[in-house]
């Protein structure tokens, strides 16, 4: 073996423990690992014992790291081999067979015993825990043997355990101290449901039951209750509950409690000694679940590698029962107080029963059975610790028939449907990511496997199966800059390119400290953006910084050729402009005249050092099909010709494309203006939409047919054409100032809230007034891009054309 | 494979016609390559041919430093050595280049 490497002696072979040098491997080769584990088996997945055990998994389902793995990394396995203690004077790690193992550093992961009652006969033959595989191949053989079981504990392993008795053809009974099944994560609505389920599922029960006695000769053959009544049984399964494997830490003389206590980064009282998992003790707390111990497991490898990391803080934990067919989920306080507002529905119909707590409107717990779809939901929104809105409410408590279903959730999704279509990224690549490489956030994965990175369509459900995975683990809390150059927010760079009178991207990303001094692909043409926005008088447009289709001021296509899209103003234009496309196409050899859906003509396949020609021969107006800015308005016939058209809707849209054309904003701006309220021009889906009627128009903002479609807001109605100008200006001006670059108006709306935007642009008529003076003095410096470039003031003809070497060398 | 050995260098113009970050195409001898002038001077010279699988061209890329972002896919570049960065893979031929007298000479 490698001398150089430091030691690292893992106790325990189990998830806690594997998970962790997992992790280590990801980020270091610095240590040659030593596993030792008691149980004879390599690392499985513990949790999935319950479905080993009602039959839908085999042992070798559950295995998660085969020997294979363990020598692929060059890790010693010591299966079958119990440690007994850590002798730190020698740095030796002693096991019950007296061997040593010598060590740099030791990570205890020993897990957690099953708790078995103390009562008279629990040493009897046919009683047992339900904790490891051993404990899983007894019962098995019982069901074999034996036939009336009794499961004492009716908590999440209990029940577990029960069904599987019964799925083996056990007679089962579960024996429960208290009078609600899973009291400690559910309130008495859904543990009645849950037991009337169970009930139907073939499990019985004895409620309110305390065991004082195992009666029985060698083998258990009854319990006796202190209420002196008798249950005949030939086997019992102890499930009340699991207390940490704490005795290779007290053997070593380390500060243990309930559990081995570490500090926040996991490190036990012993140098160089620490412990992860259950048998863990982190602030008092010792957890009993598998959420807690990934997290746990990854802050200790960083931390044993020398990575930076934020502390361990704790987890908020929520339950999921494990049985099929049956579904049950809760998070956070779950039992109504008089400090909560309880808003709960229960159907006996279709046996589902939804509740939430909110105290002082915050969201703080949840219980859901029968459909867990919300789960994920729900527990980001308790964690993040929420208010409950209107709408909030509308999306999780639906019309109130507790039928609606919204998306799948993740959980059912197949390992390779694809999540992101752009990348072709599947949730088993997500899942994969997140399990193997131990990444916890969006950004992380993105940059791993390239999940929504192009159109962001996707980010929903990647955020779900974060969800999934790492469950109280995942947190979108996390302070996130623009991009990976900057930790700093939108507005944070805005207000400090306003204060400090900032001037070019380089200028910012150098005062503000960004990490990639010319910025990214991401924040350049952003911060260029903001400049210009903020000083459009001065800021002199960096075409350095702006996305190819800018730059170029035609969209490229894969070929490396461009589209050509010229203004038709409203959508209208004339037989002699039609004709010139027609000619123009036909000389320059344009490969194909196609309709866009903004209602104007795309010439496309043009060569790049064919467009000045082009655009000079046109003579028209670009029509800014390529820009963050506005694209078209499409407009209906409207009242010059339509029967039905109250309203000139080719005029007014023809106005508005005129009077704001070539201003940059923040993301593209589609228009469409409607004559009547028959909406032929589709305004529902523009992110302004104008619907005329008899006596004024109607403006509807926020919609889009796009990567996320949302029907548009009605924002108010005006009775004047000056009027509708003057709002048309208001909303995108303020939406200019406001909104984050890329962002679109559907977006925008759902983040700043219609009301505000309503305050600002129609409720208060100076602040109407001042964004319409600011977008008019804007306008004022916009210059038609396309006769600039034919004039080749700034050497334009250098981005049009290449440099043909003919010389000799 | 970083940047190809030295070949013949063939004269591609001044160095005044190159704008600061902004791309531009040179033909030598047949071959379309995409050059770089980066804001500390350096001059790159890259195969025009996007590493993408649906291909297309560079020069029209994003410059911050000595890396390119693509401006068809956003892939991630470094024009030192051509390499893709990660999630995406793959690389990118490079062609020596030297600058004399205001010159910019570039190896084929």
């Amino acid at each position: 073996m490698n001398g150089n490497k430091e030691k690292l002696v893992v106790i325990g072979n189990g998830m806690a423990g594997i998970s962790t040098v997992e992790q280590i491997l990801k980020l270091s080769s610095r240590f040659e690992i030593t596993v030792i584990g008691t149980e004879p088996y390599p690392n499985y997945n513990r949790i999935m014992l319950s479905y080993v055990l009602e039959g839908s998994k085999t042992l070798d389902d559950i295995v998660l790291n085969d020997l294979h793995w363990y020598e692929e990394y060059g890790i010693t396995l010591h299966m079958g081999t119990t440690v007994s203690k850590i002798d730190s004077d020698t740095r030796e790690v002693v096991t019950t067979d007296g061997s040593r193992v010598p060590y740099d550093k030791v990570i205890i992961a020993t897990g957690s015993n099953s708790f078995i009652l103390p009562v008279p006969g629990h040493d009897k033959q046919g009683v047992v825990g339900f904790r490891d595989i051993a404990d899983c191949n007894t019962m098995l053989d019982a069901a074999k043997n034996y036939k009336k079981a009794a499961v004492i504990g009716g908590g999440l392993l209990g029940l577990e355990a029960a069904k599987g008795l019964v799925q083996l053809g056990m007679e089962v009974t579960v024996v429960h101290l208290m009078q609600d099944l899973m009291e400690r994560q559910l309130d008495s609505t859904a543990s009645a449901m849950l037991k009337a389920e169970l009930e139907r599922q073939g499990i019985q029960f004895k409620m309110g039951a305390q065991t004082s006695e195992l009666l029985g000769g060698e083998r258990v053959e009854g319990i006796r209750f202190a209420d002196e009544t008798v249950l005949d049984v030939d086997f019992v399964v102890m499930a009340v509950g699991i207390k940490p494997n704490i005795t290779v830490a007290r053997e070593s003389g380390m500060e243990v409690n309930r559990g081995i206590i570490v500090d926040d980064y996991m490190q036990t009282s012993l140098e160089n000694v620490y412990s992860v998992g259950e048998c863990t003790e982190h602030r008092g707390v010792c957890y009993g679940l598998v959420a807690p111990l990934f997290e746990q497991g990854m802050i200790l490898a960083k931390h044993i590698c020398g990575v930076e990391t934020a502390p361990y803080e704790g987890s908020v934990v929520s339950t999921k029962l494990k049985i099929s067919g049956v579904d049950v989920f809760s998070t956070g306080e779950f039992i109504d107080g008089p400090e909560h507002t309880v808003i709960s529905h229960k159907d006996e119909w279709k046996r589902t029963y939804k509740k939430i707590l909110l105290r002082d409107n915050v969201m703080v717990g949840a219980v859901l059975f029968g459909d867990i779809t919300d789960s994920a939901e729900l527990q980001k929104l308790i964690k993040q610790q929420t208010e409950m809105t209107d709408d909030l409410y509308a999306s999780l408590m639906g019309t109130g028939c507790g039928g609606h279903k919204k998306a799948t959730s993740v959980e059912t999704m197949a390992e390779d449907e694809i999540v992101c279509g752009c990348n072709g990224v599947t949730k088993g690549h997500i899942m994969d990511a997140i399990t193997n490489q131990g990444l916890t956030s969006i950004d992380e994965i993105k940059a791993s496997t390239g999940a929504t990175r192009s159109c962001g369509g996707c980010k929903p459900v990647v955020e779900q199966i974060l969800q999934y995975v790492l469950g109280d683990n995942f947190t979108t809390g996390a302070k996130q800059g623009i991009c990976g150059c900057t930790s700093l927010s939108r507005d944070e760079i805005v207000a400090e390119i306003r204060q400090k009178g900032l001037q070019t991207t380089k200028e910012v990303m150098n005062v503000l400290g960004w990490t990639q001094p010319e910025g990214c692909s991401k924040c350049r043409p952003a911060i260029n953006y903001y400049l210009g926005m903020i000083a459009p008088d001065t800021h002199e447009d960096e075409k350095e910084s702006r996305f190819v289709n800018e730059r170029m001021n035609a969209n490229i296509q894969k070929d490396g050729t461009y589209t050509v899209v010229p203004r038709m103003y409203g959508g209208v234009t004339t037989p002699e402009d039609l004709k010139r496309i027609a000619d123009v196409s036909v000389k320059y050899d344009v490969k194909a005249v196609k309709v866009t859906g903004g209602q104007r003509l795309d010439l496309i396949g043009v060569k790049k050092e064919d467009l000045q020609n082009v655009w000079a021969e046109l003579d028209m107006p670009s029509g800014y099909a390529y820009a963050k800015s506005l694209r078209t308005v499409k407009t209906c016939v409207g009242s010059q010709f339509c029967r039905f058209g109250t309203q000139d809707s080719m005029a007014m849209g023809a106005r508005i494309e005129r009077k704001f054309e070539r201003l940059d904003l923040p993301a593209k701006f589609k228009y469409a203006v409607n004559g009547c309220p028959r909406n032929c021009a589709e305004a529902c889906t523009k992110d302004i939409g104008i619907v005329g009627n008899d006596g004024g128009w109607e403006i509807f903002i926020g919609g889009n047919g796009g990567i996320k479609a949302r029907l548009a807001d009605s924002l108010c109605k005006v009775k004047t054409d000056e009027e509708l100008i003057e709002l048309c200006g208001a909303i995108m001006q303020h939406y200019r100032e406001t909104a984050n670059y890329l962002e679109r108006t559907s977006e925008w709306v759902e983040r700043v809230g219609l009301e505000s935007i309503r305050a600002v642009v129609v409720d208060d008529i100076q602040e109407r007034k001042a964004l319409m003076e600011r977008i008019e003095f804007a306008l004022g410096h916009v210059e038609e891009p396309w006769q600039k470039a034919i004039r080749n003031e700034q050497g334009e003809n250098k981005l049009f054309h290449g440099i043909e070497v003919t010389a000799r060398p | 494979m970083t940047t190809k050995p030295a070949g013949t260098y063939y004269p591609a113009g001044t160095i005044d016609e190159f704008l600061p970050r902004i791309g531009r195409v040179v033909e030598i001898q047949g071959k379309q390559l995409a050059v770089f002038l980066a804001s500390d001077g350096t001059i790159f010279a890259a195969d025009n041919r996007n590493p993408h699988p649906k291909g297309g061209p560079l020069a029209e890329g994003i410059v911050s430093g000595h890396y390119l972002y693509d401006p068809l896919y956003d892939w991630k570049i470094d024009l030192s050595t051509g390499l893709v960065q990660a999630p995406d893979q793959g690389q990118v031929q490079m062609y020596s280049v030297k600058v004399e007298n205001g010159t910019v000479w570039i190896a084929v």
